[in-house]
């Protein structure tokens, strides 16, 4: 009896040997570790202590975000309630169920409508990314403004933090532009009357409304045209510059000091 | 917080071994005196100097002193004091001046783990309920859009029934333009108008009730625009005409 036990231990230790030799040797390669820089959580021999935990931001590329040390009220969920960061990962969230849509989607007023109709009934997992995008857009805007109020209410925006505010709200007003570029682009009722509201608005600005309103629409009236610069906008333009602005925001978070407070 | 981590108390153990284990061997009193061992001979030899000037230690350790004045005159130029010490006060510095710190410690923290582990939780709950919110709701697609059929009432998105509401009280120019883009300039210029330091809520009442008062104007608007306007964009109430709001 005790024979057959030690034989089932023994092959037990075995294949965890082999299994341990395994990481061992992919741990240790040269592949490995010229993926993961010392001081990585996925490096062999990694512990934790107060020089790796230094070492995990600081030769990754989450030290372009984030400083090795933070104050500590500043990773309390109650302080900042996660907007700017969420608002930050909505974007990035858009940004794939985005690329997603446009595999599917031209911008053609003849051709729109129907490619939006295929992509919620016939794509695979297109209503569900489109959903997505759509719910995910709303919330965007709406983390955004509420961000804008915790930094108000925590006085955030002052000395030496002024500039950054500006930033911000030049941030928000471009996620205004991303959402109300994309609301054009199904080609539905909803989305053409809601567009002919708001462009009939800023046709409205004093002295040169009509310019605006012709350089918005692509001519007089809504039309191929317009879908067309509306898609580039959306898609391209106003991303890119949000891209920017998103950069500058947060560099000068940390050159401002990390986040204000405590209270 | 204020666990030592074992590997720096292994650390710590080592070194007081290894210091009890040096002192057991010399057993010495200079090593307990703390001062080096070849200081000690030079402020001896020093000292003896003033006795007989001619020595050779006395002349290596005149060459090193800064205070000696030459190689010739260094038996001359070494005083002492009433005590026979060879040092003397220059001057007392106050320690606040040499020991003060512009920056103040700051309580932090490790970004890892501390700080990544709420961003990913904050991720992963935001994507868990979006995807949730999205099985269930469908996003609108209504028919395809037709310039000739103009809906009633037709609305801008949630965001901008703020302003289409106000489009029924002012000219379009001051309601669809003027108010927005003044509105988002003061926003802009708000850090530079508000100049109290603090901000400690207390301290700071003015500059938050007016952001609330804008906040809850905007708020009541586009509830107003959202939900209580019908047909003609003329006031109704939802709970007896229905809601013509869509996201």
């Amino acid at each position: 009896m005790a024979s057959p036990q030690v034989q089932k231990k023994s092959i037990a230790e075995r294949v965890s040997d082999s299994v341990g030799s395994l990481s061992d040797n992919v741990q240790g390669s040269q592949a490995w570790n010229s993926i993961f820089r010392p001081g990585s959580v996925f490096r062999k021999g990694y512990t934790d202590s107060p020089r790796n935990r230094s070492y995990v931001i600081m030769n990754s590329v989450l030290y372009h975000l984030h400083p090795v040390k933070v104050k500590r009220h500043a990773v309390k969920v109650s302080y900042t309630l996660c907007l700017g960061g969420l608002s930050f990962f909505l974007f990035i969230l858009l940004t794939i169920t985005g690329i997603f849509l446009m595999f599917f989607y031209t911008p053609d007023a003849a051709r729109a409508y129907d490619d939006t109709y295929t992509i919620v009934s016939e794509t695979s997992l297109g209503l569900m990314l489109r959903n997505m995008h759509r719910w995910g857009a709303h919330l965007m805007v709406i983390s955004v403004f509420l961000h804008m109020a915790r930094v108000f209410y925590h006085g955030a925006y002052k000395a030496p933090r002024e500039f950054n505010w500006v930033i911000g709200v030049i941030l928000l007003t471009l996620t205004l532009l991303l959402s109300f570029t994309g609301y054009l682009l199904p080609w539905d009722q909803l989305a053409l009357w809601a567009v002919t509201v708001g462009t009939n608005m800023m046709g409205f600005t004093p002295v040169i409304g009509d310019q605006v309103k012709f350089v918005l629409l692509g001519g007089s009236v809504i039309g191929t045209e317009t879908l067309l610069r509306w898609y580039v906008l959306h898609v391209l333009f106003v991303p890119f510059v949000t891209v920017i602005f998103m950069a500058i925001h947060f560099w000068r978070v940390r050159k401002d000091g990390g986040i204000s407070g405590p209270l | 917080m204020a666990d030592i981590p074992d590997h720096l108390k292994q650390r710590a153990k080592a070194a007081k071994e290894k210091a009890e284990a040096a002192k057991s061997d010399s057993g010495g009193s200079a090593s307990a005196s703390g001062i080096p061992e070849h200081l000690l001979k030079r402020s001896k030899a020093a000292k003896s100097k003033g006795d007989s000037p001619s020595s050779d230690s006395v002349v290596a350790s005149a060459g090193t002193a800064p205070a000696a004045g030459g190689g010739d005159t260094g038996a001359a130029a070494i005083q002492t004091g009433p005590g026979g010490h060879t040092q003397r006060l220059l001057t007392v510095v106050k320690a606040g001046s040499i020991q003060d710190i512009k920056s103040k410690p700051l309580d932090k923290v490790h970004t890892w783990p501390h700080l990544i582990v709420v961003e990913f939780g904050a991720m992963l709950a935001v994507t868990a309920f979006l995807i949730v919110f999205s099985i269930f709701v469908n996003a609108p697609l209504q028919r395809l859009a037709d310039v000739n059929a103009t809906p009633n009432p037709s609305k801008a998105p949630w965001y901008f029934l703020g302003l289409q509401e106000l489009l029924t009280l002012f000219h379009p120019m001051v309601a669809g333009v003027t108010i927005p883009g003044v509105g988002l300039f003061a926003l802009m210029l708000a850090p530079y108008i508000d100049k109290t330091v603090s901000n400690k809520p207390e301290d700071r009442k003015f500059a938050i009730s007016v952001f609330t008062f804008f906040m809850m104007f905007w708020a009541i608007l586009s509830i107003i625009g959202s939900f209580f306007r019908g047909p003609g964009f003329n006031f109704v109430f939802p709970w007896e005409e229905g809601i013509f709001f869509e996201l």
